[in-house]
């Protein structure tokens, strides 16, 4: 048994190490709304932050998150997140909707390091979370609208 | 507002307004000759089968039900938008369920063809008025006051000449036991309080913090993963398999056989089933399968598309023919020919392909997914595995993207069988690499593109001819005829062209093939729209001004690229190492079209601005609407400028998003959506057309920039020159 942080809330798994995170937060733990896309950490749907930071659920073994605090889309309530999920309604940022748990928690780690970010820190910040829908011009738009709304 | 799903046929209706004393039930029934009628649910006699979609009951909720799965295109808004516009009640008082594919909602519970809206404009708009009237019968009643002193809003009938109010939860019971009205007046569309307006999307709250379903988030007690090993060769056969070492990673269950049925492209499978799904994926790696490649182990994209261009040398099937193309080519003073090639593509739902499917006593079947086709797998599912209608359930979840891939239910097929022979319920997770592995893909279509100018620059002829394989599959294709959605479009531009001769070729290729979003029409504007071009330059003329002296007529196609010469301001001068192109594309779904300027960086080009106009004559959420031609922008730049799937050993080359790349947010650019609707009967449809014109529009952009004509599909934006 392994114990996992997440959300403030220990849960004892019965996950093999090298098991990626991912999967213990959706099957053993029954969050889902951290999604699967790719497996390579190459869509960003399984974004989660591990102490304060962004990682892809996908390809970090769940054995590296031991003893560290595991932040999914579900335990997200401050005040930059609630800030980006108001721009996104606002702005109505999702389509079918799939990778956007990934595309906040991406976007409230970079409004956390850069409170005002260019659109250069968007795109480095963001490209690494794929929407086969294409609201990449929405999200630029809510990122840049959420900074003010926190202002 | 709920996301639920729920099955409500006439006994379970008449036992929950027995429970509840629950009022109002309105829906449609569609009769044997295929027309719908409006029908009160209490007293209808009606021998056929009813399909609730709105439902009062006495607290005044107001339920309506939504037919068409939601896949990002926004009908959790539009459709039951239709319905509450005119029985006067708010989107967020009413609470929305997804309909599951029940028999009685019919073949239409399905989306694709950007139809939901385009057919469903008036019938939906008509049982909200019928509800509405017969409430304000029952007040008017009530009162005993003319109907003629009695109006709806908010929810509330109201007596005008007292302001005596009624809610709808009063009035349900009462205007139950009244006969629906058959034909409704609808209101006058400058009444409108939700309709025209870019209203917010119901769904779109539960998508910013992880609580919305989706297909691959369905969950039963008891439930086991699998993932299923099918062979990268296509056409293969198995011959045997070694599940010894998968049997011992821990967490395995058990190793069973499954059938993908794809139409009539059927493969098999070797599913590991697991406690997780990473035991299962684990379990997968361990297995040993034998496959007989049965001679396709040496297709490769190279030799299939020289085989196109081969193929490209035969006259082909008359498609659309008008004056006497080959005589008015023959004796023009200027004759222009091209050769188009347009890629392989996948869909990529970010959400793989799932299912999770659970037997009950041998012979009842419960699926949870994500389709776009809810009506046919219950239809079919029923046939093929001898299920009751009744005895088939089917939940429907938000759909993580269509993009035309969940019109085809293999994946359901392959957690149905597993459910079966391991008597559990299976949940089926494709991993991203058999979604870009396996298919079914967009086909490629190659065009040959002749065109003639008179003296004067004037087009007098026109020949688009496509080779394809078609969407099918079938080998003994009827050559002497040409398939209508492989040649999708290319007839019904409106550009008045006198000899014209547009033909067919049928090229056979074994792998599985698909719809993509926007059809065959998302490759052959390409070919067809870059070579009115070529003619425009061939002409010394203007792109804009070549093609609307081709529009004498007023057309939608006029009314585009009028639209798009004003709001791109055609006519200014760009700066210098800057270019602009044009196109537009008229198809079966509707009609968009694109002015993009690009400019010259390096040694490749930079997208400086995309102008899009799409016409829809009634627009239902505008905001919606210009966020679906966003997108469709983006699709479409990704299936011009990234690697597109190719073929070697018999296998797709590409595996994941490292190798089929999308765009991403960096690559996006600047998209100012502008809609024309000026209201009257017409109604196009939203979530395709924003595609087939833009990658034509954007090699006419690169051409007017840099000289350079590109002709195939896709090509490096960084390496231009």
């Amino acid at each position: 048994m392994i114990t996992l942080n997440i959300n403030n809330t220990p849960y004892q798994v019965d996950a093999s190490a090298d098991m990626p995170l991912l999967w213990a937060i959706r099957d053993m733990v029954g969050l889902t709304g951290t999604k699967f896309g790719c497996g390579m950490a190459q869509c960003g749907a399984c974004t989660v932050h591990v102490d304060g930071k962004p990682v892809r659920s996908c390809s970090f073994p769940v054995a590296a998150a031991v003893g560290k605090k595991i932040t999914t889309i579900e335990g997200m309530k401050d005040k930059i997140t609630e800030a980006i999920q108001h721009a996104w309604v606002e702005l109505q940022v999702p389509q079918c909707g799939y990778c956007q748990s990934g595309q906040i928690m991406s976007a409230t780690a970079l409004l956390k390091a850069k409170p005002n970010p260019t659109d250069a820190d968007i795109d480095a910040a963001m490209q690494g979370n794929l929407c086969r829908c294409g609201t990449y011009q929405r999200i630029r738009s809510a990122i840049h609208r959420a900074a003010e709304m926190i202002k | 507002m709920n996301q639920q799903n729920s099955q409500i046929n006439r006994r379970n209706f008449l036992r929950l307004t027995s429970l509840t004393g629950a009022g109002l039930v309105m829906g449609l029934g569609v009769k044997a000759d295929g027309l719908s009628v409006i029908e009160n649910l209490g007293t209808s006699t009606a021998s056929f089968e009813l399909s609730p979609l709105v439902m009062i009951d006495q607290t005044g909720l107001v339920t309506i039900f939504n037919t068409k799965p939601e896949i990002g295109q926004g009908t959790y808004q539009s459709i039951p938008a239709l319905i509450a516009e005119e029985l006067e009640v708010a989107m967020d008082k009413i609470v929305i369920k997804q309909t599951g594919g029940e028999k009685k909602y019919g073949p239409a519970q399905f989306v694709g063809g950007s139809s939901s809206v385009r057919t469903n404009y008036t019938n939906l708009r008509k049982v909200g008025a019928a509800a509405k009237e017969m409430l304000v019968k029952a007040a008017s009643t009530t009162w005993n006051v003319p109907v003629s002193e009695c109006y709806a809003e908010n929810a509330t009938i109201i007596h005008r000449p007292t302001g005596k109010k009624l809610g709808y939860g009063e009035l349900a019971e009462a205007a139950s036991k009244l006969e629906a009205p058959k034909n409704p007046t609808l209101k006058d569309a400058k009444d409108f309080k939700i309709l025209g307006k870019s209203a917010p999307r119901p769904d779109i709250p539960m998508k910013v913090n992880g609580t919305a379903k989706f297909g691959i988030d369905a969950s039963v007690p008891g439930m086991v993963y699998a993932s299923i090993e099918r062979c990268k060769v296509f056409g293969s056969k198995m011959v045997s398999f070694d599940a010894t070492a998968a049997k011992k990673v821990k967490g395995v269950i058990a190793v069973e056989t499954c059938e993908r049925i794809h139409g009539i492209y059927k493969s098999e499978g070797v599913a590991v089933i697991a406690e997780n799904y990473w035991a299962a994926v684990q379990g997968r790696k361990a297995l040993i399968v034998k496959w007989d490649h049965q001679g396709n182990e040496t297709f490769n994209s190279k030799d299939y598309e020289q085989s196109l261009r081969e193929a490209a040398k035969k006259e082909g099937a008359v498609e659309h023919k008008q004056g006497d193309f080959d005589k008015a080519f023959a004796e023009a003073p200027t004759q222009l020919t091209a050769f188009y090639e347009t890629p392989v593509v996948s869909h990529s739902p970010i959400e793989p392909m799932n299912c999770l499917a659970s037997w009950q006593d041998g012979n009842k079947l419960e699926i949870w997914t994500s389709t776009q086709v809810p009506g046919s797998v219950m239809n079919d599912f029923s046939r093929i595995y001898g299920v009751k209608q009744e005895d088939l359930k089917l939940n429907v979840f938000f759909n993580g993207g269509g993009f035309g891939r969940r019109l085809y239910p293999d994946y359901i097929h392959e957690a149905v069988q597993l459910s079966k022979k391991v008597g559990k319920p299976v949940k089926s997770v494709w991993s991203r690499e058999d979604d870009t592995q396996q298919g079914p893909f967009r086909p490629l279509t190659f065009s040959a593109m002749k065109g003639a100018l008179d003296a004067n620059g004037k087009a007098i002829a026109f020949q688009h001819k496509v080779i394809s394989p078609t969407l099918d599959m079938k080998k003994d294709y009827d050559i002497t005829k040409a398939d209508g959605t492989m040649t999708e479009g290319i007839s019904e531009q409106k550009y008045e062209i006198e000899h014209m001769k547009n033909l067919y070729v049928h090229h056979y290729v074994h792998v599985p093939l698909a719809a993509w979003r926007a059809v065959t029409s998302t490759t052959l504007a390409f070919s067809h729209e870059c070579f009115l071009d070529e003619m425009a330059v061939a002409a010394k003329k203007d792109p804009m001004a070549f093609r609307l002296e081709m529009l004498t007529k007023e057309s939608d196609t006029k009314q585009i690229l009028n639209k798009l010469k004003e709001v791109s301001n055609w006519d200014k001068k760009l700066p210098a190492g800057w270019g602009r192109g044009v196109a537009q594309y008229e198809f079966f779904a509707g009609q968009a079209g694109f002015v993009i300027e690009v400019s010259k960086k390096g040694t490749g080009i930079k997208i400086e601005k995309v102008y899009a106009v799409i016409d829809l004559g009634t627009v239902v959420n505008p905001d919606n609407t210009r966020a679906q031609v966003e997108g469709a922008a983006v699709m479409a730049l990704t299936a011009a400028i990234k690697g597109g799937i190719t073929f070697d050993k018999g296998a797709t080359v590409q595996s994941n998003f490292h190798n089929n790349p999308l765009v991403r947010i960096n690559e996006m650019p600047k998209v100012e959506v502008h809609i024309l609707a000026n209201g009257g009967s017409k109604i196009k449809g939203v979530g395709e057309p924003g595609l087939p014109p833009f990658a034509p529009a954007l090699c006419n952009a690169i051409f007017a920039a840099t000289g350079k004509r590109i002709r195939r599909l896709p090509f490096d934006i960084n390496k231009i020159a």
